[in-house]
Parts: structure tokens; sequence; C-alpha cells
């Protein structure tokens, strides 16, 4: 990586790690994970299900939450604080900044996911006893889970990059939410006919598919995840993110910074 | 060379929300600063200062022309390496302790990894916060704040320094030690081009001055020309608690002030006026020839601007007694 880009990541992260909030979220979401022991203690012979249903949830909700709640300042808050001036009048090219924003975003979450991931596999431990094989899938959602981050993070510096605050907020949670529907979506769209039909392929192809990147009922219930399914979603949030950065960069070197 | 090069830069901002219409906030500009020169840009409020610096900066982009810096097109990366910029009441990354602030831009300014830590620490020396080094922005004051803006303009080793109100909002202690450093900045053969409305600042550090109105550069001069040229007048100053009546014969403009008097008057009355002194047995301070200053060629700048204003008045005023058969 590019030296600059990485010291622009490790600020953002360390930005990120300073920031208060984002440890309340982390405590939200560990208890949430409590509260999962808690219902997996009076659901008989369900206790694995329900922990691991009710804690991976807790973890992409809280993680989407934080992947926006910081992802729609990164740029807007530097050119609202005007710290960008001061970073942007060194040898430092605007599309640096942004990979470097995306990537110290990006970092914040792997690390973040870890520590509420710690505190679900506790929560399994305590009710199961012991790890069984089939618990490696749950490590497999987890993967997908910080593949869904990456998305996020893109998408919200790219609206971000263009619009204010709230409004990107509002529209990357729309698509996040809109994306965790995508396979529906592209359901309705194979029995729509017409120009109708037209749209709502084109929407539901182009909408990011979360619902792919969501097995957490599958490994609740203890069945395997394809490997074919970990390389494409691999290589879909991968090119999406790189899709949404590269648009994010694209509209944020015309920007003017007035 | 020239160390800035500015060709006919020009910006306008689209305003309005329905019909965007277009509006100039820098009429063309052409301006010349030469190397180890420390410019002033003077203007008022809103006069298109920082718009200038921002175009320099990289961080607007001109409608129109361009500007070479230290030879190079202003867009050319490497020319990032050798500038410095102070922005506008500047705010840091407060969660950043100074040193923290320092070394992450000495790492993006391409500061050697080994030299980094020691040109930090030099900076902050420099600036007087090496005590306060370890403690986050977000508890310093404002002088602390423009301290730390200074030392990251400054910390790697820049040939050119842009400053933008760098005294803008300090105690007279902290705008004397903005002051010192420019100064100092000077001294090492550093170009500085620093925006100003504080004339006195000015006055006191610049080889040269432009001043610049509602977009439009007016004029641009040596400070040492603006300031040397004689009035036709002189000023003396002297102990008396009234003004000699002969003094006030010979047309003095004169002021007390405590046990002083003030008097300005004709050039050619200078012996009759120490005549007057010598006679009422008073104790000359000094006496002076009355020099153009710096604020009077600013106004001056400052006027053509609203001249067609007056002319308009002028010409409604005509057309309405016309009106009234006057």
């Amino acid at each position: 990586m590019n030296s600059r880009i990485a010291y622009i990541a490790f600020n953002t992260f360390r930005e990120a790690v300073r920031d208060r909030v984002l440890y309340n979220l982390i405590a939200f979401a560990l208890l949430i994970s409590g509260a999962a022991i808690l219902v997996g203690d009076i659901s008989i012979d369900i206790e694995r299900l329900v922990v691991v249903n009710l804690g991976l949830t807790a973890v992409s909700l809280f993680g989407v939450v934080i992947a926006i709640f910081i992802g729609i300042g990164l740029v807007s808050k530097e050119i609202d604080k005007r710290t960008l001036y001061t970073v942007l009048s060194r040898p430092v090219r605007r599309w640096e900044f942004v990979v470097g924003k995306f990537f110290g975003l990006t970092g914040t979450l792997v690390v973040n996911t870890f520590f509420m991931a710690l505190g679900v596999l506790l929560a399994l431990l305590y009710v199961a006893h012991k790890f069984e094989k089939m618990d490696v899938w749950v490590l497999v959602a987890l993967y997908f889970i910080v593949l869904q981050f990456f998305i996020v993070c893109a998408l919200s510096l790219f609206f971000s990059s263009f619009s204010t605050p709230l409004m990107s907020a509002v529209f990357t949670f729309a698509l996040f939410v809109i994306g965790s529907l995508a396979e529906d979506l592209r359901g309705f769209a194979r029995i729509t006919s017409g120009a109708g039909g037209w749209l709502v392929t084109a929407i539901a192809y182009l909408v990011p598919n979360f619902s792919a990147l969501n097995v957490i009922s599958q490994v609740a219930h203890g069945d395997p995840v394809p490997g074919r399914l970990i390389l494409y979603n691999s290589l879909y949030a991968l090119l999406y993110s790189a899709m949404a950065i590269s648009g994010a960069v694209l509209i944020f070197q015309r920007r003017n910074l007035k | 060379m020239s160390a800035i090069e500015i060709l006919d830069l020009e910006k306008s901002y689209l305003v309005g929300f329905w019909r965007k219409r277009p509006k100039l906030a820098l009429r063309p500009l052409r301006l010349t600063i030469e190397e180890g020169e420390v410019f002033g840009f003077l203007g008022p409020n809103g006069a298109g200062k920082t718009t200038t610096l921002k175009l320099l900066m990289g961080l607007v982009f001109p409608t129109a022309g361009t500007a070479r810096i230290l030879g190079m097109p202003m867009d050319d990366p490497q020319v990032k390496s050798q500038i410095g910029f102070l922005p506008e009441q500047p705010y840091f990354y407060d969660h950043l302790s100074a040193r923290e602030l320092l070394t992450y831009y000495a790492q993006l300014s391409g500061v050697p990894a080994k030299a980094c830590s020691s040109r930090v620490e030099q900076m902050l020396t420099r600036v007087g916060l090496i005590d306060s080094a370890g403690v986050q922005l977000r508890k310093f004051s404002k002088g602390m704040l423009q301290r730390v803006g200074l030392a990251q303009a400054i910390l790697h080793d820049p040939k050119l320094v842009f400053l933008d109100e760098p005294m803008s909002g300090l105690d007279p202690m902290g705008r004397r030690e903005v002051r010192d450093m420019i100064q100092q900045l000077r001294a090492e053969g550093k170009t500085v081009f620093f925006s100003t409305h504080i004339l006195s600042d000015a006055e006191a550090l610049c080889d040269r001055v432009g001043v610049i109105h509602q977009g439009e550069l007016r004029g641009v001069g040596a400070v040492a020309e603006l300031t040397s040229q004689k009035k036709g007048q002189i000023e003396i100053i002297f102990y008396a608690q009234t003004v000699p009546a002969g003094l006030t014969q010979l047309g003095a403009d004169a002021r007390i002030s405590g046990d002083m008097v003030n008097a300005v008057l004709p050039e050619e009355q200078q012996d009759a006026a120490l005549e007057v002194l010598r006679r009422e047995r008073l104790k000359l301070i000094s006496l002076t020839p009355v020099r153009s200053s710096l604020e009077e060629y600013y106004i001056q700048k400052l006027q053509p601007a609203e001249v067609p204003n007056d002319i308009q008045h002028q010409v409604r005023d005509k057309e309405n007694r016309k009106g009234a058969g006057v």
C-alpha cells in the first residue's frame, strides 16, 4: 500500500478508536450477546440457534450502524472542520485521501467485529459448553458480515462525497435495507414483464446484494456454507466496494472545497 | 525564477437554487512574487484573499487561468512538497496531541522516517509547545492552535509558505510571536505569502503588498516606497499644556495629549515653528517629516470601486432635480 494511504488509514483508525461513541456501540453489542445467553438459557434445546442468530444479527446491525455513522462523516467532517486543507496542501492526492479513509474505517470495523465476535463466541461456549465442528461456519458468517461492512463503508463514502451527512446516512441505510431484500427483488424481477420488469431487474442487480452475504440463519442451524459462495461473495464485495470508492474518488476529484 | 507567477487566475461560483448564475469570486488575477520576498495580500473580509490561496493550494479549481509555483505548474504534485500552508482559523484533529499531529503531517509531507521524530521535536521547541506536546489539541487555546498551525506549515522545511490571516484573533503576544516567526522565515530565505487585513502587521513585515477588493487586484507596491513618500508636512512634538498662538497662526493642526502637544504643519513653516518654540521656551521632543502610510495607500486603492456608486448618486440627484423642475 502507498505509504500516504497507510498514514491516512492509521489516523482514521486512531480517530475512530478514540471516539467514545464507538465504545458505547460495542458495549451495546456485547450486551446483546449477553441477552442472547439469557434467551438461550430459557430456550430449551435451541440455545445454540438462538445465541448464533441473535449474536450475529447484533454484530451485523451494530457494525452497519458504526459503518454508516462514521463513514458519512469521513469526508464531510474533514471539509466542514477544514482539517482537509492542511492534508491536501501536502503531496497527498485526493484519491489517496479517499482510499486511506476507506481503509481506516474498514480497519476499525474489522477490529470492532473481532471484539464483538469474541462476545458471541463466548456466549456460544457458555450455552454449548464446548465448540463443535459446525461452529467454523459461524466464522464464515462473521467474514460475510465484514464483507457487508466493506460495501456499507464504500457506499457511505460515496454518498458523503456529494451529499450532506444526514442524506448520506439515509441513502446508505436505505440501500442496506433494500440490498438485504435483493434476492426477493430479483425473484420479483423474474416474474415481472415489460418495461416494469426491466426496471425492477436493473434495480435488483444494481443494489448491493446483502442477502447473499447473510448466512446467519443457515449457520445457526449448523448448515455448511459452500466454498463457491465464499469465493463469489468475496469477489462481489471487492468489486462492489471498488466501484463505490471509484465513484467517490471521481466526484471528490472535481469538488471545490469552499 | 519567480516563487509565484499567477497568470489570469479567475474563479466564479454558481449561486442560486433554481436559476444558477455565476458569481465572480476572483477577477482575472495577474501577480508575480519573487523568491525570498515577504508579500502581504491585503483586503477587507470577502475580498478574495482566501479564494486566491485556495486556488493556489488546489483546494478549489480555477474557472480560468493558471499559476506557476516555484517554476512548476500549480497542479504538479511535486509543488506540494515544497510549500507550507496555514489556513485561516485552523482546526486540527483534536483527538491527537501536538506531537502526534506534527508526526502525521511530517509523514504525509514525505519527511524521511529517521528524521521525522527529531524534526517534530525541533518544531515543537521552535513554536514553544514542547511542554504541552503530549496534550490533546482539544485542550489547546486559540493561540496555541495557531502555533501548531505555524509549526505544521514549516515542518517540512518548505521554500514557500502561505499564511492565511495568521494574526487573526490572536492577542498582542500571539501576534508578536507570529510576526517574529515570519521575520525568521525571511531571514532563512523563504518566500512568504500572507493574507491579512491588519495593516500594521503588513507594514512591519512585508517587502511588497497587494490590495485586493471585490475579487479584483487594485494595486501592488513596495512597502518601503509607499511609506517613504513625503507629504510636504512636518510633525512637531513638544512639551506644553496649551498650543502656542504663534503656532496656530502658522496653520498648525495641533492636539494636546497629556503634557505634550503634537502639531502638524506645512514643511515651509518649519523654521518659523521652531522660532515660536524657542521664543516660548518650550522643549522640543521630535520633528519628523510626515510620510504617507500603508493605511492611506490601502484606503486609496479601495476607493475606485466606490466611485461609480458616487457618480451614480450624482447622476441620480441630477435626474431627480430635472424631474422636479429645479
